[in-house]
């Protein structure tokens, strides 16, 4: 492979990004749009044309150094890339996604003030991303780790004067930097052990690390720690419990950024970082079974959380949480092709939820509240029908995307006879269930049954009639209107694969060793090599699943929606009053923040102003430094008349006592 | 000229300043640009020192010699290697940004004030330079007038109890060390540092002179418990000032950590390192928490200085660890490695962020966070610096604030885990206190009429800040050029500190 090429992939973003950013407010808003517009088609072209080479040409693994980053120690840590089947289809997908969201900005973005920034922001972001997963070394991928970071923290704070947006993006830099804190050490721990930071070295070294112990909490094994230290740091960026708290403040900021940082890419990264580390995981079984439980514990009950919000963006959001804590929970059980390939039909379904929802937000004029939405299918149909064909993926429906990597997933689970795994397969098969409940919630409340804009819209202009602004009053209703076509074009552009995709890859990704060597199964966890035993193609597949558990469970989710949303909406008011405990708790979201800020937050201050008052100005200023000045000062007022000045008089008795001290040695010397 | 040019770049900003301070405030205009001219010209003389520096040997490089005080047999004794060289150009370049700022802005005094700051620049360069005790202390305490007179006259309303607490505590400390450099000038007959390197010295006397060190370096750095004058003497001097102490006069610590302590009293430092070690931590999470609740923003950075310069610390001390772990000292070169660039890095993002706070002093005239909020709106570029230099401030990786972190913790898990993972914590609490200062500061709506009324960077302002920028993400993504040139110095530094002085 051309190694020229493979770095124009992560540059050409940068360097756009770098122009428009710098230069933006010269050059203008169409030549910005369209410089990064250009920078991440060409990633995407090159990314794809490397797909097609490592598939259908046979080109093997690029492994290789771009530049040498620093020599310490006799250790040569390099700039480089791995490039096999694994981080080519990372590749195609980020840049995809990307380029989809890159265009739908130029309408969402449209009379937004930052517009160029904005563009700047997600071309660099697609760079960062790329030296993430082109990685082939702890270094470089903790750099894109880091940077994908910044920059999620500088989109979540993109509109800077709201206060709840600039709590956003600091509550998520530091729930990341807590998981960062256990992925560093990983990294150390590691490099303490192979005295290198390539993955090769790592992987070659798994199987002796298993067998080290380490002296700490009374000897814990090497290589367990160092999994579950890295994958601490998946917690944090793929937003797995207790560490999930900041991706649903994270909608803060502008909804192309939702889609592409928080669903499609971004938050994917400890997805991927777990599979590319396989060969490590695979050796440590209390790793991968901490890394199912957490995985399922997310799945369900961050899913649950989607069912009692009401806006339409966060919904979204805890269906990704629960969706990563699929793909974790599919890592967990050693079936890591899936995780990717739920990965994948993920990023199409759920950037194409969020871009919908933008699409709403805009129609609705910039409202995300669902209880003022319904009927909007009549208005909004590409963006309705593009919404459903997400959300049908989202709910695992037989033929979308979804179906083929979310069954397997479950599956999967199902089979994995690891500590854990009994729990986490009734969380998994029960997410089915919520998964469903939420998402028809969503596109009723949304796209049918009353059009209830139309009463709250109405409620307002007589309210203005009442203060006496009548000419208000005649406005009466924002219609809804269909986005334009740059809108509704990446729409459909992903609506395609979120529906097609599974059914096309599934025999060749799950089923067909695609990623050969990039991922590393022992035998014995293979789980997703025995139901390849069982698998007769997508159409069998798809057939199969109507006699299955999470079908009809996704269609009771179906039907209680239905129930609640349409038919009998009293239903669920009641619901709320009789089981009000409940309600608490998820109006809570089971209390996690509530601990992290009047907990966390306020003994950490508590900590700081202790130590600073106590310890800086009490003990070591107040007592020790102006005691002892006061003491010389007591001394001084007895032995007086021999000064008079604070500095002068230290300086002097210095002086004199250097001077005594020279002329002994001069005597003496 | 390469026989002479440390000496000139000791004397040219020395000479350049009594000139400025001959021409008088009356001649501010030719004293000013005399001076913008003396700086650059030392820093374009550090173009030969470091493209003629040769990067495969540990010896001392562009030495020179003279007889100083013959009747002590102290020289005039210059020479660069690894360790020192960056830090020389370093001073250079901090310097520059520094005069640059003060342009329009301070009008009380200016040619003492830039005769002051050129003054300081050479007997700076000269205590890196030294290669003779004596005359590495007589620029070290040299260099503390001009100090003193900075934050004495241009400093805030309590500048007199800072310039006292600074002056007493630097002074004080200098003096145990002044004391061990004398026992040794008369074990050894020469004040050579090479001479007390070879030294053999028994345990109890590596002890003595170990903790006289201790005491001179671990203030300057400063370490905890010996670091509160650093966040008052902050506060008190005016921004120049406070770039300087930040960017050089911290390093001296450290570079004397690494220059005295650990070749001279190996064996004192196998035995005391854990107490070095212990205080470097406690720098880290201590003074991290510390950090978080300050209201002053020169305070917060200051104490956020006191964190960072936790890791040269530490890096420099971790050889002794790794070998009673490991057995053997790998290792141990990448945590001095880390510490040399962590100095470097804190030297060009302190200063930086320094220069942040002034650029925004110099318009509102205060420092308190609460009277801020909102800066972006009306600073939009000065915004963009602020949040840069912050998240560098925060260890970003691709910039240089990373580099020295990464190694220093990549070598610590070496020694052992708990050292890794107690100074990993800074990923956590470095990000809380910078960035909840930039949300307060920079993000946000406009919090007042003060704040509505700014105006974003000037050129001048723009040029200090983009250089020092640019600096920071050089560093950030390339650091092995500088790495290059330490080297063969801190690996002769590890074998030094490896090797045992006690006579047999």
């Amino acid at each position: 492979m051309n190694p020229h090429l493979l770095i124009a992939i992560p540059l050409a973003p940068l360097i756009a990004a770098v122009i428009a950013g710098l230069a933006g407010h010269r050059i203008g808003r169409a030549a910005s749009h369209t410089i990064t517009i250009a920078g991440v088609a060409i990633a995407c072209g090159l990314s794809l044309y490397v797909l097609k080479q490592m598939y259908w040409d046979g080109v093997g693994t690029f492994n290789g150094p771009v530049y040498t980053w620093l020599v310490s120690d006799g250790v040569r840590i390099q700039v480089g890339f791995l490039i096999d089947r694994l981080s080519v289809l990372m590749m195609s997908v980020v840049t995809f996604v990307s380029l989809c969201v890159h265009v739908y900005t130029i309408g969402y973005m449209s009379d937004d003030p930052g517009y160029t920034r904005f563009f700047s922001y997600i071309s660099l972001f697609t760079f960062a991303m790329l030296m993430l997963v082109m990685s082939n070394n702890f270094m470089q991928l903790f750099f894109g780790w880091e940077a994908v970071g910044m920059v999620s923290y500088l989109l979540i704070g993109f509109w800077y004067t709201r206060p709840s947006a600039i709590f956003a993006n600091f509550k998520a830099f530091i729930v990341n930097r807590v998981g960062d804190f256990g992925f560093i050490i990983g990294i150390a721990a590691l490099f303490s052990y192979t005295h290198s930071l390539s993955y090769t070295t790592a992987f070659a070294a798994a199987p002796h690390l298993a067998q080290q112990t380490l002296p700490v909490f009374g000897g814990v094994n090497a290589l367990t720690l160092i999994c579950v230290a890295l994958f601490i740091g998946a917690m944090g960026k793929s937003a797995q419990v207790p560490l999930h708290v900041w991706l649903p403040d994270s909608m803060e900021g502008p909804t192309p950024i939702s889609a592409l940082i928080h669903a499609a890419t971004m938050v994917t990264a400890g997805i991927f970082m777990v599979a590319r580390m396989s060969p490590l995981f695979e050796h440590s079984s209390a790793a991968l079974s901490f890394v199912l439980v957490i995985g399922a514990t997310t799945a369900f009950f961050m899913g649950i959380l989607g069912v009692v919000n009401n806006d339409i963006k966060r919904v979204i959001a805890y269906s990704t949480l629960s969706q990563l804590g699929y793909m974790t929970a599919a890592l967990g059980a050693s079936a890591y092709s899936a995780a990717i390939f739920h990965l994948m039909t993920h990023a199409f379904f759920k950037a194409l939820l969020f871009l919908a929802a933008g699409s709403v937000i805009i129609g609705m004029h910039h409202e995300q509240d669902m209880r003022k939405m319904g009927g909007l299918a009549k208005y909004m149909p590409i963006t309705a029908i593009t919404c459903w064909v997400g959300g049908l993926a989202l709910v695992a429906t037989p033929f979308f995307s979804g179906f083929y990597s979310k069954d397997a997933i479950i599956e999967a689970v199902g089979m994995s006879h690891r500590w854990g795994s009994t729990y986490a397969y009734w969380c998994v098969l029960l997410g089915a269930y919520i998964t469903s409940l939420y998402t028809f919630r969503l596109l009723f409340m949304t796209f049918h049954g009353e059009e209830r804009f139309r009463k709250v819209h109405a409620g307002e202009g007589h309210e203005h009639g009442h203060d006496g602004h009548g000419e208000h009053g005649g406005h009466g209703v924002h219609e809804p209107h269909e986005s334009p076509w740059v809108v509704t074009v990446p729409l459909i552009a992903l609506a395609i694969p979120a529906l097609l995709i599974g059914y096309f890859t599934v025999g060749k990704i799950l089923y067909g060793n695609y990623f050969g060597s990039a991922i590393e199964v022992l035998p014995a966890h293979n789980v997703l090599g025995r139901m390849a035993a069982d698998y007769h193609g997508p159409l069998q597949l798809a057939l199969h699943a109507f006699l299955t558990a999470p079908f009809w469970l996704a269609v009771a989710g179906l039907f209680t929606a239905w129930l609640f949303v349409l038919k009998r909406p009293d239903l669920a008011d009641a619901a709320a009053v009789k089981f009000a405990w409940l309600k608490r708790i998820l109006d809570q979201k089971f209390y996690f923040d509530w601990f992290n800020e009047q907990v966390i937050a306020r003994v950490s201050r508590g900590i700081g102003i202790g130590l600073w008052k106590a310890g800086d100005q009490g003990l070591i200023d107040g007592a020790v430094v102006n005691g002892t000045a006061a003491s010389v000062g007591w001394l001084g007022g007895v032995v007086r008349r021999v000064q008079s000045g604070y500095l002068y008089s230290y300086a002097f008795w210095i002086v004199i006592g250097l001077a005594a001290l020279l002329g002994w040695f001069l005597v003496h010397a | 000229m390469h026989d002479h040019l440390l000496s000139l770049l000791i004397w040219l900003p020395i000479a350049a300043g009594i000139v400025v301070l001959l021409l008088g405030e009356r001649n501010i205009v030719a004293g000013r640009w005399l001076s913008l001219v003396a700086s650059l010209v030392a820093l374009a003389l550090c173009v030969p020192l470091v493209r003629d520096f040769n990067t495969h040997t540990a010896a001392f490089q562009f030495v020179e010699k003279a007889a100083w005080i013959p009747r002590f047999h102290a020289y005039y004794a210059l020479g660069v290697d690894g360790i020192s060289m960056p830090l020389v150009v370093l001073t250079a370049l901090m310097t520059i940004p520094v005069l640059i700022a003060g342009w329009q802005v301070i009008t009380k005094r200016p040619a003492q004030y830039y005769a002051a700051f050129l003054i300081m620049e050479g007997l700076m360069i000269g205590v890196f330079s030294a290669t003779d005790a004596l005359l590495f202390y007589f620029f070290w305490e040299a260099m503390l007038i001009p100090m003193f007179l900075i934050i004495g006259i241009w400093g805030g309303p309590r500048r007199v109890y800072a310039t006292i607490k600074f002056f007493l505590y630097t002074f004080l400390g200098s003096v145990f060390m002044l004391a061990a450099l004398i026992y040794m000038y008369v074990k050894a007959g020469s004040y050579s540092i090479a001479a007390f390197q070879a030294l053999p010295l028994t345990l109890t006397e590596q002890r003595w002179i170990f903790a006289a060190f201790l005491l001179a370096f671990a203030v300057k750095v400063p370490m905890w418990p010996v670091h509160t004058w650093l966040p008052d003497a902050h506060v008190e001097a005016p921004t120049g000032g406070s770039v300087i102490l930040a960017a050089i006069m911290l390093k001296m610590g450290g570079y004397g950590f690494l220059r005295f302590s650990l070749p001279i009293v190996p064996d004192a430092c196998r035995e005391l390192d854990t107490l070095v070690i212990t205080l470097s931590l406690i720098a880290v999470i201590y003074i991290g928490f510390v950090a978080l609740v300050q209201q002053d923003m020169k305070k917060l950075i200051a104490y956020s200085s006191i964190a960072h310069m936790g890791f040269v610390t530490l890096g420099a001390f971790l050889v002794y660890a790794i070998v009673r772990s490991t057995g053997a000292t790998q290792g141990a070169a990448m945590g001095m490695d880390g510490a040399m660039v962590q100095m470097i890095s804190h030297g060009l993002i302190s200063g930086a962020l320094f220069l942040c706070v002034g650029v925004l002093y110099d318009r509102m005239h205060t420092r308190q966070i609460a009277d801020y909020g909102g800066v972006i709106n009306t600073m939009p570029v000065f915004a963009g610096f602020m949040v840069l230099f912050a998240l560098a401030n925060t260890g970003l990786p691709g910039t240089s604030g990373f580099v020295g972190e990464f190694l220093v913790i990549l070598a610590s898990f070496k020694a052992s885990f708990w050292y890794s993972a107690l100074a990993a914590v800074t990923l956590i609490l470095g990000a809380g206190y910078t960035l909840w200062l930039v949300k307060r500061v920079v993000f946000g709506p406009v919090a007042n009429d003060h704040v509505a009324k700014l105006s974003d960077v000037n050129g001048r302002e723009f040029l200090i800040l983009g250089v020092l920028a640019l600096a920071v993400l050089a560093l950030g993504v390339w650091p092995e050029p500088l790495l290059k040139i330490m080297e063969p110095s801190i690996q002769h530094l590890v074998s030094q500190a490896a090797a045992t002085k006690i006579p047999v």
